[in-house]
């Protein structure tokens, strides 16, 4: 955060009262997580939109199972204060809605809650999937709940998050445990106005049970490319902090930053453009001195901006074999070896320039909306090994190469989105380690932005 | 021919090569022109421990040395090691024989790996020409010391009254051999003299050396056995374009002495130029290697040590490799021609061929080796197939840890083989070794 003057100077206290007189955009400090720290900083309010609900049960046992203070009344005195003390959740269980009508029951709810919810708060809205619904009232009712969270996130202040978990008629409640606790935790720091479909690639095996929350990659290998520096480093350091080994590849020209990496997270390193046909077969081997690979990160990719107007055939070509090609053929390998065990994740970088596009990177913009083709089409393919693949699609995100962009682009990309500064490359790899977890089993074929809800491509 | 065992008693174990790391080797005052020894060990030995997810890890040895070494660099190896990754209880020491320096510290881990007395261990070799230590000279030294000695005020000022204004100039290492007087250069020009090396010959060697090295690179063949440093991502001695009719355009140096009829045919193409670098072998033994998984590339199978008297005229000073090798191949029952892959440091590409052309001569070999047929000729499409010093540099004793992973990693893609190599050092001493895969 040090280079975001802006932050930091509406954040000091002289800088608050100026920012306060003149209307000046707030810059929130957005709590991030560290081990031990508890799932949520304060009481909860539970709702429920019917009584058909099926997840308020899971999502009380979870929470009270913790030692949180949970209400039913979102008007309810917390923690010995009033009715109008701040809270740290308010997250409501919208499955079951038979029309519109029942929406209101939400709106019931969250109006209040937003009014309470505390600094870096969650609210989380729990609902079936709309295309499992037949019904015309009943899908327009379930989809309606995505046009109340996104807009409710453009409302949310000082840090809070807003967000939107569709569950699959199939799905139990410990299929949802991990994403609960992402979503309710720190870990999503600059995950906001998003929706996550859980349960909704058939045929997902896993479990929950005797995870340690705090360390839930141990005993688990990855392999991170792009590891060098960056969000790939972080990613590396994250991944490592959750109790992972982890191998880091990089570029051979990239190798002494690559070794630092490396050396800092206790795991090893490999000199590899990814790019190459030996790449995969290479990659293989080396896990192989591991034991066998339990995750892949996708991180590696490359920028050869250009207007296509002026795009050449060696710049489109580099871009897409490193952003996608690559990708391909090192899927394929794990899918054919037994190397990447059983219950093994693929997590995969998109961006949000291959959801809304951006001016100058239509090679990087088309790799990457590629990635998005890649993970629905390959999500399916994975589930015979109790496996998946998912991907993490970054905003605007402060790291070495937005430190370098002109001013002006820079403080557009951090202001136009709902916690107007940009993430850090840990909001990115939190994600990332969340996909990764054993426990995510229920969570396959998914693309979650993690860009403070940008206004690009929202 | 001094004698030597005859026949090796086998040994327990072999000790595995498993790897390797160096940095790219940079000419001289150039981009390591600010990296120390202890800098450039620490870089090499971190990479190693990364590529081998050794961080925090402790190995049975880590033996490295330096031929350019500073005073305060007295436990250099040590000093690297406790500011790597490795764990701060991995022992060390140094070892300094020149050129042959880090082929000995090879043969130092590989021999207590056999020996059972270590599992794993790393040998290595450092040189800076750039950060070379720089001496007071003899003059001021001995006024200082005295000075140092003197137990009054009036004995120091007695002590310091002897300073001359010529003794202020340092002594700054050269190239040069003490009992001779004469450079390494000269030397071998006199050796290539009397072998009749043309110029011809050693630019051949030279812009093989160069081609093979650029399609080494070209093939990644480095990618794991090289980490980039300080900016380097390959050695940037390499010209990969270099052909022999481009070489024969360079300018001839060192007229070899008492050779009156015979041109210079010595250039800074086919002599190795000053250079600084770091590398680093990891050794072990299999079980080691097995239960973490990782290749054995090759194993070390012997070594042998020789040195001559180039002082007193009867032999070249980097002729000692002559000597060696056919010692080495007695005590294991091979022949010259027993190799898949030769790696010859190529100190002058005339030094090599000097020693190819005594081990072809009759009479070198009867009068000298004691052979009644001589060594004769190998294929020499297998010498130095990915390069050797004339196109990567030469920092002295980081030599034979650049050769020795080479080689292993020649033999592991080709599955199986036997490979020769050879050191020339100075004072007239050459290490060389057999590996197998």
């Amino acid at each position: 955060m040090s280079n975001d003057w802006y932050s930091d100077f509406v954040n000091s206290g002289v800088g608050r009262t100026i920012a306060g007189q003149v209307g000046l955009p707030p810059v929130p400090r957005l709590r991030r997580w560290e081990p031990g720290q508890p799932l949520l900083s304060g009481p909860a309010l539970l709702g429920t939109a019917t009584a058909d609900g099926r997840v308020a049960k899971v999502v009380r046992s979870l929470l009270t199972d913790l030692g949180i203070e949970v209400h039913d009344d979102p008007h309810a005195p917390v923690g010995g204060g009033s009715s109008t003390s701040k809270v740290a959740a308010g997250i409501v269980d919208a499955t079951g809605l038979s029309s519109p009508a029942d929406l209101a029951e939400i709106q019931g709810f969250l109006t209040p809650v937003m009014r309470r919810i505390g600094p870096s708060g969650r609210i989380l809205v729990i609902g079936d999937v709309p295309a499992e619904a037949t019904s015309p009232a009943v899908r327009a009712a379930r989809r309606a709940l995505e046009g109340l969270v996104r807009s409710a996130g453009k409302e949310a202040r000082y840090g809070a998050t807003v967000n939107l978990v569709h569950v699959a008629e199939d799905t139990v409640g410990a299929d949802l445990e991990s994403t609960l606790r992402f979503f309710l935790s720190s870990r999503s720091a600059f995950v906001h106005g998003q929706r996550l479909d859980v349960g909704t690639v058939p045929g997902f095996a896993g479990s929950s049970q005797g995870v340690d929350w705090d360390k839930p990659l141990a005993g688990r290998t990855a392999v991170v490319t792009g590891a060098a520096r960056g969000i790939g480093a972080t990613v590396a350091k994250t991944l490592r902090r959750d109790g992972a080994t982890v191998i880091c590849v990089d570029v051979p020209s990239a190798g002494d930053a690559l070794a630092r990496t490396a050396n800092d997270v206790g795991g090893s390193a490999l000199q590899l453009d990814i790019t190459a046909d030996h790449a995969p077969a290479t990659l293989l081997d080396h896990a192989g001195r591991h034991g066998g690979l339990d995750v892949v990160v996708h991180n590696a990719g490359i920028t050869r901006d250009k207007l296509l107007a002026n795009q050449d055939r060696d710049r489109w070509n580099s871009v897409i074999d490193v952003n996608l090609n690559a990708q391909l053929a090192i899927n394929d390998a794990l899918m054919a070896s037994d190397v990447f065990h059983r219950g093994g994740r693929i997590v995969t970088v998109s961006s949000m320039a291959g959801i809304a596009g951006n001016r100058g990177q239509t090679a990087y913009g088309a790799s990457k909306a590629g990635v998005i083709g890649m993970v629905d089409a390959t999500a399916p393919l994975l589930v015979e090994k109790d496996a998946t693949i998912n991907a993490v699609a970054p905003g605007f995100i402060e790291t070495a190469m937005t430190a370098a962009m002109p001013v002006g682009t820079r403080e557009a990309g951090r202001r136009l989105s709902s916690m107007t500064q940009g993430g850090l490359p840990v909001d990115v790899a939190e994600t990332i380690a969340w996909f990764a977890q054993a426990a995510s089993y229920a969570v396959n074929g998914q693309v979650l932005r993690v860009d403070g809800q940008n206004y690009l491509g929202a | 021919m001094p004698s030597a065992p005859s026949s090796r008693p086998s040994l327990p174990r072999r000790a595995a090569i498993v790897g390797a790391n160096r940095i790219p080797f940079a000419r001289s005052n150039g981009a390591y022109a600010r990296a120390s020894n202890q800098d450039m060990l620490t870089a090499a030995l971190d990479g190693l421990v990364a590529r081998f997810g050794m961080a925090g890890e402790q190995v049975g040895e880590v033996v490295s040395g330096a031929v350019l070494k500073k005073s305060s660099d007295f436990n250099l190896t040590r000093e690297a090691v406790l500011g790597s990754r490795l764990a701060a209880s991995t022992p060390t020491y140094d070892v300094q024989q020149a050129c042959g320096t880090s082929l000995q510290t090879t043969l130092l881990i590989a021999n207590k790996i056999a020996l059972g007395q270590i599992e794993s261990g790393v040998a290595a070799g450092v040189d800076t020409t750039s950060d070379a230590p720089i001496e007071v000279n003899e003059g001021l030294r001995s006024v200082l010391l005295a000075a140092n000695r003197a137990k009054s005020t009036a004995g120091i000022v007695k002590a310091l009254a002897g300073l001359r204004p010529g003794q202020i100039v340092p002594e700054i290492p050269a190239n040069r051999e003490p009992r001779t007087g004469m450079s390494m250069g000269e030397h071998a020009a006199q050796t290539a003299a009397a072998w009749g090396i043309t110029r011809q010959a050693q630019d051949e060697i030279a812009a093989a050396s160069h081609q093979h090295l650029a399609q080494a690179y070209d093939r990644g063949f480095f990618d794991d056995l090289m980490t980039p440093y300080l900016g380097l991502t390959k050695d940037n001695n390499l010209r990969p374009d270099s052909t022999v009719e481009g070489l024969a355009k360079l300018k001839p140096v060192f007229k070899p002495a008492g050779y009156p009829d015979t041109e210079a045919t010595m250039t800074a193409a086919n002599s190795t130029p000053l250079t600084d670098g770091a590398a680093t072998v990891l050794l072990a033994s299999d079980e080691w290697a097995a239960e973490r998984g990782l290749p054995v590339l090759a194993h070390f199978v012997d070594a042998e040590t020789a040195a001559v008297d180039y002082v007193h005229g009867d032999e070249g000073l980097l002729m000692a490799p002559a000597y060696a090798v056919p010692r080495l191949l007695e005590r294991n029952g091979l022949t010259l021609q027993d190799f898949d892959f030769y790696e010859f440091h190529e100190a002058f590409a005339s030094t090599i061929l000097a020693t190819f052309a005594a081990w072809e001569d009759p009479i070198f070999c009867k009068e000298k080796l004691g052979y009644d047929e001589p060594l004769g000729s190998f294929d020499r499409s297998k010498l130095n197939v990915v390069g050797s010093s004339l196109a990567t540099g030469h920092p002295f004793a980081a030599t034979g840890a650049r050769i020795v992973p080479t080689l292993a990693k020649l033999l592991h893609e080709k599955g199986s083989g036997r490979g020769l190599i050879s050191i020339c050092a100075a004072g007239g001493q050459g290490v060389v070794a057999i590996l197998e895969a």
